[in-house]
């Protein structure tokens, strides 16, 4: 049955640093012909902890994020691969063995979707009626793809926008450095990853590449500005949103 | 095994300095997986040989005693010896009585990182015996006295260059010799040759050890395995403890993923497979005309059994093809040498840790960015990355994670469960950055973030979140 209604677990990234991303996301969901309601009082999925070793404070902000995602039976919506497979499969992982929260934590999982996955197979919808200019390339953000399968759902999306040209970004598939902790723990070496990125980003004739993960995004942006580029990199929602100069960027 | 004396950032600063070592370790990474993938294209259903060949390692790992108890009982009904090593000095200790007992004064050597991993070479040289790498790239490894760089491909962090320029110091050779790789190649023959007459024993590694015929399995692409397992009349073999199948059909299933997944190969050009030493002729029967006289195997724990114990037992799935290497974005920026240890990239994140201790490899595990594209070219499908989780994980319970890092954690942690507080700190955060930043970027962050913004820029928090707006918006609503 098609759900009418979605929980929308925005993540703290989109929170605090790219809120017109959620509202991106936000008007994508309402277009698509679903109520979107935002439980409140969301702060970290604990990804960040949990990547980094520190299973006691993720699990604490598990258990957090699984009540809050608890109190309604709606479906949960995450505009990113890396929270969503914190969600889907991390969870159950931290947390499979405790007699309160497993079963919550295999509960939260089976109905989590990344935002692309949740738009083409729950909803069934693959043209939003998007309209954007440029020529767009689409970077396979890792956790999504690796961790999640997301692959087909975003390229489909972005199959249906009108008014772009599309271009392939070679070595999509490959890391762009940020993982987390990474980029400034291991900085030498992400550096010379988003380094190798941007060069094939810049390389490729895309203006816009779109991503499914802000995370990322805000990475390579980084990169983009510090080059003095003009290629910008952009969430998905906020593409086919048309909002592509949005916070993001 | 290591070199872990300079501390892991150092050793990567080291790595990135080095152009055109990091531009041959990319081009030939590239190569070998664009190889790799061809190969594993060719098989009708490349996943569910991958699904066969995993299930291969899992089971004969979960009643490894009993396959390895079946294993030696064959070996030595075909006239073989074997010695159970419970430590890599046990190992060596066999190996170099073995030696002088009988003899020996020149030992020719097929390719064996277990025998790197136990550091046999340094203890038998020190005996005064020759000992000569036959594996080309550990050849050219050893006259420079250099480290391999890659458990498959020793010299992958050389150009043909670098080769030609260590054949011309080490080995005298003319302009002429090193004028291209097949000159070289030719020299190298020349050499080895020379060395695989005049040897009285040989050492390899293992690839497989077949539990039902108590055979070993070598693969080499250049036939120098089977020069020192034959030629000399001592052979010595010796394996990793986990290096078993249960039978030759799971041999051949093995065989098919190994070749195709570290060389692009549909089969290692040299798979050889030999049981015991040469056999006396009697009964009528004519005696075999070749092979050695003694044939003994050298079954290495050195740590694995307590790695079998625990939550890394997958680890030990792997049968060094090599391909999370190749795969590994890290692997291709700084190379093997970095990571201090024979066994480098993911496997060897996982693999040395596991060995030798956290304390030594802390850094090891968080040298990825769990991007995952090792697991999804593991032929047998082993998940590193969760693997790399697990000893972070052990790395904060054994305190050796920084301060900064510990102080950044807690903090998320306490404040993540207060969400007010949570948003405070949001707003508070954003605030403050509006004095670093400009035009909603801030170029230069203090401390250990310092390192984000040494080639990149970070964007300034918002000063209204969503959920500030979304509730603003709908009146407290959710």
């Amino acid at each position: 049955m098609r759900p009418a209604r979605v929980q929308l677990l925005v993540t703290c990234l989109v929170d605090r640093f790219f809120p017109g991303t959620g509202d991106s996301v936000v008007t994508l969901l309402e277009k698509a012909g679903v109520t979107v309601s935002v439980p409140a009082a969301q702060t970290c999925c604990g990804q960040p902890a949990f990547n980094a070793g520190y299973d006691a404070e993720a699990r604490a902000l598990a258990r957090h994020t699984i009540d809050i995602l608890s109190a309604s039976d709606d479906p949960i919506v995450v505009p990113s691969g890396s929270c969503g497979d914190m969600v889907i499969h991390q969870y159950v992982a931290l947390l499979g063995d405790d007699p309160e929260y497993g079963p919550k934590a295999r509960a939260i999982a089976a109905r989590t979707y990344e935002l692309t996955v949740f738009l083409t197979r729950v909803l069934g919808v693959v043209d939003l009626g998007a309209t954007a200019s440029g020529t767009i390339a689409y970077h396979a953000c890792c956790h999504g793809l690796r961790g999640l399968g997301v692959d087909a759902e975003p390229k489909a999306l972005l199959a249906q926008v009108t008014g772009a040209a599309a271009c392939p970004l070679p070595e999509a598939e490959v890391c762009c450095g940020f993982g987390g902790l990474f980029s400034v723990k291991m900085a030498d070496i992400s550096s010379e990853m988003l380094a190798r990125k941007l060069d094939a980003i810049e390389a490729c004739g895309a203006t816009t590449i779109a991503v499914t993960d802000v995370s990322c995004g805000m990475h390579m942006n980084g990169g983009l500005r510090r080059r003095g580029s003009a290629v910008r990199v952009a969430h998905i929602a906020d593409v086919l949103a048309g909002a592509t100069t949005g916070d993001a960027s | 095994m290591h070199d872990v004396s300079v501390p892991f950032y150092r050793r990567v600063e080291d790595a990135l300095q080095k152009t055109r070592m990091r531009q041959a370790v990319q081009h030939t990474s590239l190569r070998a997986m664009e190889s790799r993938r061809a190969a594993i294209a060719e098989l009708d259903a490349s996943d569910a040989v991958r699904d066969a060949a995993r299930a291969i390692r899992s089971r004969t790992l979960a009643a490894l005693d009993r396959h390895l108890d079946t294993f030696v009982e064959n070996v030595e009904r075909n006239g073989g010896t074997v010695f159970f090593a419970e430590t890599g000095g046990d190992a060596v200790d066999y190996v170099r009585r073995l030696a002088r007992d009988r003899g020996v004064k020149t030992i020719v050597k097929g390719k064996s990182m277990v025998s790197e991993e136990i550091e046999l070479n340094p203890v038998l040289e020190g005996d005064g015996m020759e000992v000569v790498e036959t594996d080309l790239g550990e050849f050219i490894v050893q006259l420079d006295n250099d480290r391999p760089s890659h458990i498959v491909a020793p010299i992958l962090h050389k150009t043909k260059e670098d080769c030609a320029r260590v054949f011309k110091e080490k080995l005298g050779a003319s302009d002429e010799d090193v004028a291209g790789v097949p000159q070289m190649t030719q020299l190298a023959r020349r050499v080895l040759r020379s060395a695989f007459l005049r040897a009285d024993m040989g050492i390899t590694g293992v690839n497989f050890g077949v539990a039902e015929t108590g055979s070993v399995c070598i693969c080499t692409n250049e036939g120098n395995g089977r020069l020192s397992s034959s030629l000399p009349r001592i052979h010595v073999a010796i394996m990793g403890m986990e290096r078993l199948v249960p039978t030759a059909a799971d041999l051949g299933v093995m065989l098919e993923v190994l070749g195709r997944s570290g060389t692009g190969q549909r089969l290692t050009v040299y798979s050889n497979v030999l049981s015991g030493p040469r056999r006396a002729g009697g009964d009528g029967q004519a005696g075999e005309p070749d092979g050695p006289e003694e044939f003994h195997v050298v079954i290495v724990d050195n740590g694995r059994s307590e790695i079998l114990a625990g939550e890394l037992a997958e680890i030990l799935y792997c049968i060094r093809c090599g391909a999370c290497l190749y795969a590994c974005p890290v692997y291709q920026q700084i190379g093997g040498h970095a990571y201090g240890s024979v066994y480098s990239g993911p496997v060897g994140s996982v693999l040395s840790p596991a060995l030798s201790g956290i304390h030594e490899f802390h850094d090891l595990p968080h040298a990825s960015t769990l991007c995952g594209n090792c697991r999804e070219v593991c032929p047998v499908r082993i998940d590193l990355p969760r693997m790399l989780l697990r000893l972070r994980a052990k790395g904060v319970e054994a305190g050796v994670s920084p301060v900064w890092i510990t102080s950044g954690m807690k903090v998320l942690g306490w404040l993540g469960t207060r969400p007010a507080m949570f948003a405070m700190a949001g707003r508070v955060s954003a605030r403050l950055a509006g004095f670093l930043a400009k035009d909603g970027w801030i170029t230069s962050m203090p401390g250990h973030l310092s390192g984000w913004t040494a080639s990149r820029d970070f964007p300034a928090p918002a000063t209204e979140s969503f959920q500030e707006r979304w509730a603003r918006r709908h009146g407290g609503r959710s």
